[in-house]
C-alpha cells in the first residue's frame, strides 16, 4: 500500500509581492518537483487576478517554525512591559516619515 | 479575391485555431493530473479564448455583413472553420496534449513576433498582447517537455509517441497560399514559410534535451485552409456549439 505522503511533490509556500517595496505576503502553497516548476505553479495558482508582481517559493521544509508551546516563554513575558513601546514619546511638530 | 476578403480568410484562421485549441484545453478542467497543472491549463485556455474574440470580432467588422465574434464561433460548420489541423488533435494522454502545446506554441512565439510587425493596426496591436502569453506557454510547455522526455521511462515513451503521432500535422503550420501571399505583399501578414527552420532548429534543440528523437515521418496533413479537417473536428463543434445551437439568441 503506498503511503499517501510518498507520492506527493514537495510542498512549497508561496509569497507574493502587490507592489515594488512591498513585502511579500503569505498566500498559501503548492507542490512542485523543482525550483522552476513551484514558480511556474505558484504563479498559475495565486496570480490569476493580478495580485502582484513578484513571487518567491519556498520549499516547506527550509522552513523553521516555533511550536505553540513556546508561545508562553517567547511571547507572553512582552505583555506587561509598556516601557518597551514607544508610545511615551511625543513626536516634534513637522517630522515626517518616523 | 480583394485584400479585405484575403483579410476575413486570414482572420479566421487566426482565430479558429486559438478557439479551437482554447476548446481542447478546456476539457482538462477537472480532470488535470494534478491540481496546478489543472488550473495551468484552464489559464491557458482563457488566454486562447481570449485571444480567439479579439481576433473574430475583428474578423466579423472586416467582412461587414453583421456576424459577431459569437456568430463566427457558434453557428459555422466544420467545412467553414479554418483552424490549423493540430489544433483540433485530441488531447490524449498529457504527453500528448504538452507536445501539442509545445509544438504549437514555437510556431505561435514566432508567428506573433512577426505579427506584431503587421501594417494593420488591429492586428499588431492583438500580436503585441498575446505575445505576452505566448511566451509564458512557450516556457510552460517547453520545460514539461523536457521534464517528461527526460523523465522515467514510461514519460519518456509517451513523449516520444506523442511526437511520433503528431509530426505529420507541423508542416501545414508553415504552407503558404494566395489568401497569404496577397497579405504578405500587402505587409499584413508574415511569411511563415520563411520561419519553418528557425522553427525547427528551436523545437529539435528541446527535442534533444529532453533526449527524445525528431520524428523521422515525411507524410503530411493538410487542408485547414480550404475547410478539410480530421475526423476530430465535427465532435468537438458538437460538443463546443450545442448549447448556442438548442437555444438561439440565447444570453447569460
Amino acid at each position: 500500500m503506498n503511503n499517501n505522503i510518498d507520492t506527493q511533490w514537495p510542498l512549497w509556500e508561496v509569497f507574493i509581492q502587490a507592489n515594488p517595496g512591498i513585502s511579500h505576503k503569505h498566500v498559501g502553497n503548492i507542490h512542485a518537483a523543482d525550483a522552476e516548476m513551484a514558480i511556474q505553479n505558484a504563479r498559475d495558482v495565486y496570480t490569476r487576478r493580478s495580485e502582484g508582481i513578484s513571487i518567491w517559493v519556498v520549499p516547506s521544509n527550509s522552513i523553521s517554525a516555533s511550536s505553540p508551546e513556546d508561545i508562553g516563554s517567547f511571547f507572553e513575558p512582552a505583555n506587561d512591559k509598556p516601557y518597551r513601546h514607544p508610545t511615551f514619546y511625543k513626536i516634534p511638530e513637522g517630522v515626517k516619515h518616523l | 479575391m480583394t485584400e479585405k476578403e484575403a483579410l476575413f480568410e486570414y482572420c479566421l484562421r487566426l482565430g479558429d485555431s486559438s478557439l479551437i485549441l482554447g476548446h481542447r484545453l478546456s476539457e482538462w478542467c477537472g480532470h488535470g493530473p494534478i491540481l496546478e497543472e489543472d488550473i495551468a491549463l484552464i489559464n491557458i485556455a482563457l488566454d486562447y479564448v481570449g485571444r480567439a474574440t479579439s481576433i473574430l470580432k475583428y474578423a466579423g467588422e472586416v467582412e461587414n455583413k453583421g456576424r459577431t465574434e459569437d456568430d463566427l464561433a457558434y453557428q459555422r460548420n466544420e467545412r467553414h472553420f479554418r483552424n490549423l489541423l493540430i489544433t483540433e488533435q485530441p488531447n490524449g494522454d498529457y504527453a500528448q496534449t504538452i507536445v501539442r502545446q509545445f509544438l504549437f506554441d514555437t510556431y505561435s512565439f514566432l508567428l506573433y513576433t512577426e505579427l506584431g510587425k503587421s501594417k494593420d493596426q488591429t492586428l499588431a496591436g492583438i500580436a503585441e498582447k498575446s505575445l505576452k502569453e505566448i511566451t509564458y506557454h512557450l516556457r510552460h510547455s517547453s520545460q514539461w517537455m523536457l521534464r517528461l522526455g527526460d523523465g522515467t521511462e514510461e514519460s519518456h515513451q509517451r513523449c516520444q509517441q506523442a511526437l511520433d503521432n503528431l509530426w505529420r500535422f507541423t508542416n501545414e503550420l508553415f504552407e503558404t497560399d494566395e489568401v497569404e501571399q496577397l497579405l504578405i505583399q500587402a505587409q499584413i501578414a508574415p511569411d511563415m514559410s520563411e520561419l519553418k527552420t528557425k522553427w525547427l532548429n528551436h523545437v529539435q534543440e528541446i527535442i534533444q534535451e529532453a533526449t527524445l528523437k525528431t520524428p523521422e515521418t515525411t507524410f503530411t496533413n493538410s487542408g485547414s485552409r480550404q475547410g478539410k479537417h480530421t475526423e476530430h473536428l465535427g465532435f468537438l463543434l458538437a460538443e463546443m456549439q450545442h448549447l448556442s445551437r438548442s437555444f438561439p439568441n440565447c444570453t447569460w
